[in-house]
């Protein structure tokens, strides 16, 4: 008796022994501080001496800051752009998904811009853009007469930007959706043919349906990679020219880390708020994989 | 199959595709392919203007130097000192919480797993602040341990929701016959279900590879010096020393993203696999 009552306990400590150092770790450095950070965004601190306590007033700030607004449309803008990566990411799965020889090398190259840093990317995109030699900037010269250096044009430089980060977004897309393309039931495609489907609407009506899980990683991936950006805008332009190409997480690090100033309470304002931005969405995600849980 | 196997087309059409599929691809990796071709690029072809024709011959000089004249080699050794430990803690930590959170029903079980899973999806920012300075405090700020343990924390993240999902696959009958046996928890962990998430961990280890090569936020606020910057770092602030060098910038980025690169393709079916996990249950 007194034995099944030792290994009953036991059962029940062991998760919290599996669980220990995991979570431990990640509550130390992921959990606990987010909360710090929003507290930090109540204080003016430059990261070393004493903390003033401001109340709303980084807030407060934020709400009259122009940077603080173009860095808000420009993720706006990367939100709606890096949407493309789907139905890109689609398309070339779709031309890919064929059996000829060397197909599997084919596949796994045009997967390798995901592999490679963004740090590269940034610098292989800059290279091409780059005025009066790059590659793109003579394409553009040959049509219109006159090249157009985008990194240095507020105008363009933000979609210049994008179009970078799309490169290996649309790699990352594709293959979620290959391995999606691989798993569609082919009774029900053959089925389909049968009745007479084809081309559009064997793709809307039959094919689509059954990439709904793939579809929906895709939108995940995206969504979070569209709002993380920050390695390109760093390294392609480091926020300018004139701070037009800034998003919410790059303004926060140059708010908080860089010659600009060391305002930590501020930077962790923008934090907050892009965190905030973000939580609609893994909230979201994290609601639709509890109503998976429970249901299975 | 969608779309229909080409094989049951028109010879020209199979023709056309087996033409279109290596051009598409070219196109594809345009700006990899003129990096890699600037990187052996000689000098004097840049200063004639020879930016994207031919190279007028092949300059492996290009890597010397860069090897010789920069502190590239310590970059890419720290890079591998940051990378290799959060690997192995990472998925050592998450094999551990994901068998909890898979095996064992208790109350909290579902909040565990979702907070470990909403977490690995907020924005660095929110962290920086806080992280930085308890790096600072634990003296580990500007080292690559600093570095190490943040990534292998977060990582967790991904990677217990990975290893639950992938030992709630396995056949639960398993661990049951186990208990039976009387053998104890540790030992089912140990002897039973490790063994078969072989295939996970090995998913897990390119994927995590690949990511933390990779990281450049982290090693930005992290670390300040050569002597502790990985590649990433290293090679943004080599860039806007080598101004207009493009070959040396374009050998130092080839250089950058071979590790990730012979990673993939050593293990890419694992690879996939990690990186596809969900998207098509």
């Amino acid at each position: 008796m007194a034995n099944t009552v030792w290994k009953a306990k036991r059962r029940n400590l062991a998760p919290w022994l599996f669980l220990a150092p995991g979570l431990i770790m990640f509550i130390v450095y992921v959990i606990i501080p987010i909360f710090q950070s929003m507290w930090i965004s109540f204080y003016d601190w430059d990261g070393l001496g004493e903390k003033t306590w401001l109340g709303l007033a980084n807030y407060v700030e934020l709400l009259d800051d122009d940077a603080f607004y173009t860095s808000l449309k420009n993720n706006v803008i990367w939100l709606v752009l890096y949407m493309l990566a789907l139905p890109a990411g689609l398309f070339i799965a779709i031309f890919l998904n064929q059996s000829i020889r060397g197909m599997r090398l084919y596949k796994s190259l045009f997967f390798f811009p995901f592999v490679i840093s963004q740090v590269v990317v940034g610098l292989m995109f800059s290279w091409f853009y780059a005025p009066n030699f790059g590659l793109f900037y003579n394409l553009i010269e040959s049509f219109t007469g006159q090249g157009i250096a985008i990194l240095a044009d507020d105008r363009f430089v933000t979609y210049g930007i994008i179009v970078a980060g799309l490169w290996p977004q649309i790699a990352y897309v594709m293959i979620l959706y290959l391995t999606g393309l691989n798993n569609v039931a082919p009774d029900q495609i053959e089925a389909a043919r049968l009745d007479g489907a084809k081309g559009w609407k064997m793709l809307w009506y039959v094919v689509l349906p059954q990439l709904r899980p793939a579809t929906f990683i895709a939108v995940v991936v995206t969504v979070i990679g569209a709002l993380r950006s920050f390695d390109l805008v760093s390294v392609m332009t480091d926020g300018g020219p004139y701070g037009s190409s800034r998003v919410l997480s790059f303004y926060m690090y140059e708010q908080a880390l860089s010659e600009y100033g060391y305002r930590m309470g501020y930077g962790a304002a923008i934090a907050v708020v892009l965190f905030a931005i973000m939580m609609v969405f893994i909230s979201g995600f994290i609601w639709k994989m509890w109503r998976d849980e429970r249901g299975r | 199959m969608f779309p229909r196997p080409i094989e049951q087309t028109s010879p020209a059409s199979q023709w056309l595709y087996k033409i279109a599929v290596p051009v598409a691809l070219v196109v594809w990796l345009l700006p990899l392919l003129g990096v890699a071709l600037t990187s052996i690029r000689p000098a004097t072809d840049l200063a004639q203007g020879n930016y994207f024709g031919i190279p007028s011959a092949i300059a492996l000089e290009n890597y010397v130097q860069i090897f010789t004249e920069s502190p590239i080699a310590g970059y890419m050794l720290n890079s591998f000192k940051v990378t290799v430990p959060t690997v192995i803690g990472a998925v050592a930590l998450s094999c551990m919480t994901g068998f909890a959170l898979a095996i064992y029903g208790f109350r909290l079980n579902l909040i565990v797993f979702f907070m470990f899973v909403a977490g690995n999806f907020v924005p660095f920012q929110i962290l920086m602040v806080p992280v930085r300075d308890l790096t600072l405090k634990m003296g580990m700020y500007n080292s690559w341990t600093g570095l190490a343990m943040f990534h292998i924390a977060f990582q967790t993240g991904f990677c217990t929701l990975f290893m639950r999902n992938f030992i709630k696959a396995l056949p639960y009958e398993l661990i049951e016959a186990a208990r039976v046996e009387g053998v104890t928890e540790w030992q089912i962990f140990w002897h039973v279900v490790l063994p078969l998430m072989r295939p996970a961990i090995a998913a897990l280890s390119v994927l995590i590879f690949t990511f933390i090569w990779n990281d450049y936020f982290w090693a930005t606020v992290l670390t300040t010096s050569a002597e502790s910057q990985p590649i990433t770092a290293g090679l943004s602030s080599l860039n806007g020393q080598w101004i207009a060098q493009w070959h040396l910038v374009s050998a130092g980025s080839i250089l950058a993203a071979l590790p990730p690169v012979l990673m993939f393709f050593l293990m890419q079916r694992h690879f996939i696999a990690g990186l596809t996990l969900g998207a098509v249950k």
